[in-house]
């Protein structure tokens, strides 16, 4: 090891013993800073779970989706639209979907309604998302009345609840054969809701999109790659608002890790006019409080990304569920994959390390130039 | 966009960087206009710790700039979702003019503020403070690149427009298309692999002749430069192929991706840090006949080359082993 | 071994301020190596300021400062603080040891940055304990130290990076008789070994002791005839 390296080790050894010598201080910053990494950390973990799975999900949906609108609104699509647009190169697959959402008056909460492509469930039976079997207080085998949009009742039994990985979706759901569904929501024969694509090659999407606009000009057709896309900007940008709300948390550590810095009791200047006077160079108490910057940041940074961590994945961000439940009835159990981002990480630490650092050059620059004579008057 | 956690944190950082190297630029000008080595005054005093100040705010203004860097290049990646025909930096930095310049103007400033660094260490060792007008000259000639960055920065971040449909690698990088990056990936693989080698020798040639004449300094800074650039073509018009086994893909960006072993960061890294030492190297090579640093350039600068050639020869290793391990055979596609 | 020399050195604090302040004039004096001298004077003559320019502490506002020759006044902070590490040892009045850190560690401060390989450095320690019967207090905090226990430790740490020059600043200020007589014997031993010590005092104890070579008396930032 060269003696520059052990000079290292030796202001590191210095460092530590000094941060050990004065725990109340040091343990009021680290607090406040694993405090404020926690805050961050968690929100960008949080809503990136969140952009996940949403991703997640839209990656099982097809890649067009076509809408019919009268007057500029959603209306139900005619089923000879299928056969309207013909065959165009490139599409694999293309069918009519049904599915709606209906209001449950007894829980005050909205069930999205579906029949799905296979495994149709029989006439009078349903298959129901997990949260509504528990809201509803039903098991297998029991039955559900709902009634129609013509204000009939439907009994269901219900033939299965349905478990998938992804509880945001499945919650709120309820599958149901095409000719109930037909009945329930009295739409006739020969209308869907919307219809879809599949399209094997990506890069033909934006010509077949233009393709059916001429030939179904009264269609709006949704590619799959242009929501993920506004779903990746939606997501960043409300991260976004979010980190600029709490720039004023992270303005008020900085002054506190400023004044932390500059506020150096008699005794703390003495001991650097003590080093200074025995030959340490102020080059070398510069480094020294470097280490000591470095240790409290990495250790803070440490701390509150796991806290962070810990609080979005195993708590599922218990924190934030009161802000969350407002958006849904049936909030479901959201369990977020973990998972670790490396330009998160990076991001995180320029809001945090970063401007902590930035604020103590200054005062411990001022602490390193005290005079060496010092010590003697 | 603008609100993008990762745009926010890089302009901060850009902001920040500004704002202290417009501070240690007025340290600076204070320097140049009233030092005076044999003063005892306390304004030569007062001069002499101002120096640390600036030491430490450039020391570190360059490790930010150094992190923003590496989250520029990562942040473009992952953005790339979002732009429709981006499927990675490359396409994020085409969005609009501003793309390229930034990183361009980024990698100056490393080089600069390594070589700077360089430059400062070396005086700070000699007893009189040899350079200190000429290295706080320099660093008043860092602040309109370190505006300009950021400048930069704020353009292209402001200017991107979703609704653009943007060109990707794809497209930048074939030898069909028009202009440089078409010309570089144009250039068949052998030649590019020539000139690598030929690069390679006249740079290791360069640095032994400098650590045994302690002359040359420059040449090898030149060279070395030289070496970087031919390096970068290199990866564009052949090493890239074999890392992607695809004979049309010259992607200088997805070789940083997971899905190629993060290749491209075992290459870039050591070519970078080569050049960085090397320019640092050379730097210092025009005062080495100052009298109180007689002793202290010749031993700096040998350590920096050492350096440079060590990690030169780790990039040619793994360029090589890219090649070597590739599943990719050129022979029936170009030779 | 190397001689001091001062060359009509003025210290002048505030300068060109209201409150402008001559603490040294017109300064000329030699000290010999290998002696113990004395700086003498009342408590405000200067004695203090002027050691602290000689051990590279602070810089004359003018005039010359040599050691062996070699101008050191001129020197920026950087290079004053080298020749001060390796050519001058400090004992300060109040010992000036850090509370929380161990006799040992105390004792190694002067030499962290040097960098030197640990278990020399550990060896150059608990050698100079044993010399100055510390040994068996090596990892003790310096606060539970006794007064002449913590004296020996700042001779410790001022000898541990082997200097030519030691500094001491009114060395028997907090010590009784029994004490001062005890560090009067050192530093006869520390001089014997050819070693140069200037230290200031008021103390007849130490001025008017057999053990010391040279007197120098100071008064109003002048010396005495």
């Amino acid at each position: 090891m060269s003696s520059a390296l052990r000079k290292q080790r030796y202001l590191l050894d210095y460092t530590l013993s000094s941060l050990a010598r004065r725990p109340g201080k040091n343990l009021g910053l680290l607090l406040v800073y694993t405090l404020i990494v926690f805050m961050l950390a968690s929100v960008m973990l949080f809503t990136h779970a969140l952009r996940s799975e949403a991703v997640a999900i839209l990656q099982e949906s097809p890649e067009i989706i076509v809408q019919r609108l009268v007057a500029g609104r959603h209306d139900l699509i005619p089923a000879h639209y299928l056969r309207k647009m013909g065959h165009i190169r490139g599409v694999l697959e293309r069918k009519g979907r049904l599915w709606g959402y209906f209001f449950d008056p007894a829980v005050k909460a909205n069930y999205t309604l579906m029949v799905p492509d296979e495994a149709q469930p029989a006439a009078d039976e349903i298959e129901i998302g997990a949260t509504i079997a528990a809201t509803r207080g039903v098991g297998l085998g029991d039955i559900i009345s709902l009634r129609s949009a013509d204000n009939r009742p439907f009994s269901f039994r219900v033939s299965g609840i349905l478990d998938a990985d992804s509880q945001l979706v499945s919650a709120d759901l309820i599958l149901l054969s095409e000719a109930t569904f037909r009945d329930f929501f009295a739409i006739p024969e020969g209308l869907y809701t919307d219809l879809v694509l599949r399209v094997r090659n990506p890069r033909e999407l934006r010509t077949i999109a233009e393709k059916l606009i001429l030939l179904l000009p009264d269609t709006r057709p949704i590619l799959r790659d242009e929501v993920l896309r506004t779903y990746d900007a939606i997501f960043s940008w409300r991260q976004g608002i979010v980190f600029v709300l709490m720039a004023g948390a992270v303005l008020a550590f900085v002054i506190f890790a400023w004044d932390k810095a500059s506020g150096l009791s008699g005794e703390e200047r003495k001991e650097i006019g003590v080093l200074k006077a025995l030959g340490w160079e102020t080059a070398d108490v510069i480094r020294m409080k470097f280490w000591e910057g470095a240790v409290v940041s990495l250790l803070a940074f440490l701390l509150g990304y796991l806290l962070a961590y810990a609080h979005v994945f195993y708590t599922s961000a218990a924190l934030f569920e009161p802000v969350l439940k407002g958006w849904a009835v049936l909030y479901p159990e959201f369990a977020p994959i973990p998972y670790i981002d490396l330009l998160q990480i990076a991001t995180l630490f320029i809001f945090t390390v970063f401007p902590y650092t930035v604020a103590t050059i200054i005062p411990i620059w001022r602490a390193a130039i005290t005079d060496p004579d010092l010590v003697m008057r | 966009m603008l609100l993008n956690p990762s745009i926010l944190a890089l302009l901060v950082v850009s902001a920040t960087v500004l704002l202290l190297i417009a501070l240690a630029s007025i340290f600076a000008l204070r320097v140049i206009r009233h030092w005076d080595i044999h003063s005892g005054s306390e304004l030569q005093l007062q001069l002499e710790r101002r120096t640390y100040l600036i030491s430490t705010l450039v020391a570190y203004c360059f490790l930010a700039e150094l992190v923003a860097l590496l989250l520029f290049i990562y942040n473009a990646e992952q953005m790339s979702s979002q732009f429709v025909g981006a499927m990675c930096a490359t396409g994020v930095l085409n969005i609009n003019a501003y793309g390229w310049p930034v990183l361009y103007l980024k990698i100056g400033l490393f080089f600069a503020g390594a070589a700077w660094l360089t430059l400062n260490r070396v005086d700070n060792q000699a007893f009189d403070y040899p350079l200190v007008r000429v290295k706080y000259a320099l660093l008043l000639s860092l602040l309109p690149l370190v505006a300009a960055e950021f400048a930069l920065l704020l353009a292209f971040f402001l200017n991107m427009d979703p609704d653009v449909i943007t060109s990707c690698c794809g497209s930048l990088f074939t030898p069909e298309g028009k202009g440089v990056a078409a010309e570089i990936s144009g250039i068949a693989p052998a030649d590019a692999l020539a000139l690598l080698g030929a690069s390679a020798l006249l740079v290791t040639g360069a640095g032994l002749h400098h650590l045994r004449s302690g002359r040359g300094a420059l040449l090898f800074a030149g060279s070395n430069l030289a070496a970087l650039l031919i390096a970068l073509i290199a990866i564009v018009s052949c090493i890239a192929l074999y890392i992607y086994e695809h004979p049309h893909h010259h992607c200088p960006f997805c070789i940083l991706k997971g899905g190629h072993g993060f290749m491209g960061y075992y290459l870039y890294i050591p070519l970078f840090l080569a050049t960085a030492l090397a320019l640092g190297s050379g730097i210092i090579a025009p005062f080495r006949n100052r009298p109180s640093l007689a002793g202290i350039i010749p031993a700096v600068s040998r350590r920096h080359t050492l350096g440079a050639l060590a990690s030169l020869l780790i990039f040619y290793l793994v360029a090589g082993y890219a090649i070597l391990r590739s599943n990719l055979s050129m022979l029936t596609v170009w030779w | 071994m190397k001689t001091i020399e001062l060359h009509q050195v003025c210290k002048t604090f505030n300068q060109y301020q209201p409150n402008e302040f001559h603490a040294i004039r017109d300064i000329d004096l030699r000290i010999e190596p290998r002696q113990a001298t004395v700086l003498k004077g009342p408590s405000g003559s200067g004695k203090t300021t002027l050691l602290a320019m000689i051990g590279c502490l602070s810089r004359p506002t003018s005039g010359r400062i040599t050691l062996g020759g070699e101008t050191l006044s001129g020197l920026p902070e950087r290079f004053m603080t080298e020749v001060r590490r390796r050519t001058f040892g400090f004992i300060f009045q109040q010992f000036n040891l850090i509370r929380g850190l161990t006799v040992s560690e105390n004792v190694m401060l002067p030499a962290y940055p040097l960098g030197l390989p640990r278990e020399r450095l550990g060896r150059k320690t608990a050698e100079l304990l044993a010399r100055f019967d510390l040994a068996p207090k090596a990892q003790l905090k310096v606060e539970f130290l006794s007064g002449g226990e913590a004296q020996r430790t700042a001779i410790c740490r001022a000898l541990i990076n082997d200097p030519e020059i030691l500094i001491a600043d009114e060395p028997t200020a907090n010590l009784d008789t029994r004490l001062s007589a005890e560090f009067m014997q050192l530093a006869h031993g520390l001089v014997a070994e050819g070693r140069t010590i200037l230290m200031t005092s008021h103390d007849p104890e130490v001025f008017d002791s057999p053990m010391i070579d040279r007197v120098v008396a100071i008064r109003d930032g002048r010396l005495e005839p």
